[in-house]
């Protein structure tokens, strides 16, 4: 079954000054035609699918349109053309240890951040307890959460999010976190979801890991899609000549 | 009858109670007399505006102290609400731009914070007006009526504002002036009696003034607003919700850029 379909997804961006400016200061700069606003294609007409059980891994050098890609499936951003078609529920889990607030304290931003990952109330009261006892937290439950190292931010934001149990699991670079014993436990963590039958999208720069997992493979380049296919070792090996530099890529 | 909105929040009922309770729990720090000053705040407020104004507008106008309470209440809801709600999509940048969520839902529950806020002080405020010894009828039920349309224009006004705001980084400073000039505009501790025929009638061009004025009509005077103000406290909160309505709708998928 076609859990994932992209057709044809182009997705424009947008930089420039307009970002932290004020009304004043907007307006100074249209006035004196200093208002520069970029945009570009970070994906251009990608078109892919991926069925129930698959593991796609996505490569591609930095700004080839991976994050942004991902942000489209995950129906954060809307693509500017074409069309993302799920058949089923989805969790990304991106960028992990951002999003909480200081202020609360470990208890209630565990509870927060469950809420946002989509979880009920009932279950966040059954699982509250692992969840600490994963992130190995247990005295810092009612503490604020600024308190916290960042190495505990993110034990505990990898804690809370591996209890998803989504049809469709995205990933970005965050198989394993911390450091010594927790690494490697939350990548056993993140194996035994990805063992467990969901359907997984995974970006990593590394390339091993990729072809120890994956079955399915998207090559981004600058926004274009150069290759997909389930030819895991070909396209890495191919991909592969172009970071060594025996490889070039004609950008149309 | 399914509206959307309805139907998103039933489904996203768990993330919006978590986000009423931090809202709720960063205002009042989590303490009783965090609870209390939001009260104290406003009441020091009325106070002192009793004492200084009371010579130069208090002799001719009954129940003076009621008249400015009824000013100062709904005007600190209003502005509570909106100046909160404007900051409801930067100030939750990390995590709409990770989960999927509607972003409304952040300027919803700032609003429950601030409605919860009014209720307080609207308590105390008609423990005045028993203190006071005007009668307390079933014409206060009517009430409900200018502080609902109320909570839609905050809700309409706080989706305009949070939306300028991610655009524009000192909409803050310009709102701020704007608010002081609106609460001198909305008699809160003056009557509009001396002006002449027209210039009374532009004071309701502004929708502050509309809702205090039913506040007062009600609890001072004792009696039902005219169909005109009803018509009017309704139209003011129907195009500023549908104004922003359209604003969000408009920006919804641009506002990721901007943060």
């Amino acid at each position: 079954m076609r859990i994932l379909e992209l057709k044809n997804v182009s997705i424009r961006y947008m930089t420039g000054d307009f970002k932290q400016i004020g009304l004043k200061e907007f307006l100074m700069r249209k006035a004196t035609r200093n208002y520069q606003v970029k945009a570009f294609w970070a994906d251009r007409d990608i078109t892919f699918s991926i069925d129930k059980g698959d593991m796609l891994g996505i490569i591609g050098t930095n700004g080839a349109g991976k994050s942004t890609l991902l942000k489209a499936i995950s129906g954060i951003m809307e693509p500017s053309k074409g069309c993302v078609i799920r058949r089923g529920t989805i969790a990304a889990l991106l960028e992990l240890g951002s999003g909480f607030d200081g202020e609360l304290t470990v208890r209630e931003n565990t509870y927060l951040r469950g809420a946002m990952l989509g979880y009920t109330r009932k279950f966040m009261d059954e699982t509250y307890e692992s969840i600490i006892q994963f992130a190995e937290l247990e005295e810092f439950q009612d503490r604020p959460f600024k308190q916290l190292s960042s190495g505990m931010k993110s034990r505990l934001a990898f804690s809370i999010a591996s209890l998803v149990k989504p049809d469709i699991l995205i990933l970005d670079e965050v198989l394993s976190v911390g450091d010594g014993s927790f690494k490697k436990k939350s990548e056993a963590k993140m194996r035994e979801i990805i063992g467990g039958g969901a359907t997984t999208i995974m970006v990593s720069h590394s390339l091993d890991q990729v072809r120890e997992m994956c079955n399915k493979i998207l090559w981004l380049h600058k926004g274009y899609q150069v290759e997909f296919g389930d030819d895991v070792n070909g396209i890495c090996d191919r991909y592969q000549e172009l970071l060594d530099g025996t490889r070039h890529i004609e950008v149309k | 009858m399914q509206f959307p909105v309805i139907t998103k929040l039933k489904q996203h009922r768990f993330l919006f109670e978590e986000l009423v309770k931090r809202d709720f729990k960063k205002k009042y720090k989590r303490t009783v007399l965090g609870m209390g000053w939001s009260i104290l705040s406003p009441l020091m407020q009325l106070l002192v505006m009793a004492l200084i104004f009371t010579q130069f507008f208090g002799r001719n106008t009954p129940h003076y102290v009621i008249y400015i309470f009824c000013g100062n209440l709904l005007y600190s809801f209003f502005s509570d609400a909106t100046k909160g709600g404007m900051g409801t999509i930067m100030g939750n940048a990390g995590i709409f731009t990770k989960v999927n969520v509607p972003k409304y839902l952040f300027l919803l529950s700032r609003n429950v914070q601030a409605l919860i806020n009014f209720g307080l002080i609207l308590v105390v405020f008609l423990v005045f007006v028993f203190i006071d010894g005007l009668p307390i009828t079933w014409r206060f039920l009517c009430l409900f009526f200018p502080v609902g349309c109320l909570i839609l224009f905050n809700i309409g006004l706080g989706m305009i504002l949070s939306a300028l705001f991610v655009f524009f980084r000192d909409t803050q400073y310009l709102y701020d002036i704007f608010t002081q000039l609106l609460m001198y505009l909305s008699a809160i501790f003056y009557t509009t009696d001396h002006y002449d025929a027209t210039a009374q009638k532009l004071f309701y061009l502004n929708p502050l003034y509309v809702y205090i004025t039913y506040f007062r009509t009600i609890v001072i005077d004792g009696a039902i607003p005219s169909a005109e103000l009803h018509f009017l406290a309704f139209v003011y909160a129907a195009v500023i919700l549908g104004l922003g309505c359209w604003m969000y709708k408009k920006y919804n998928t641009r506002f990721l850029y901007y943060v």
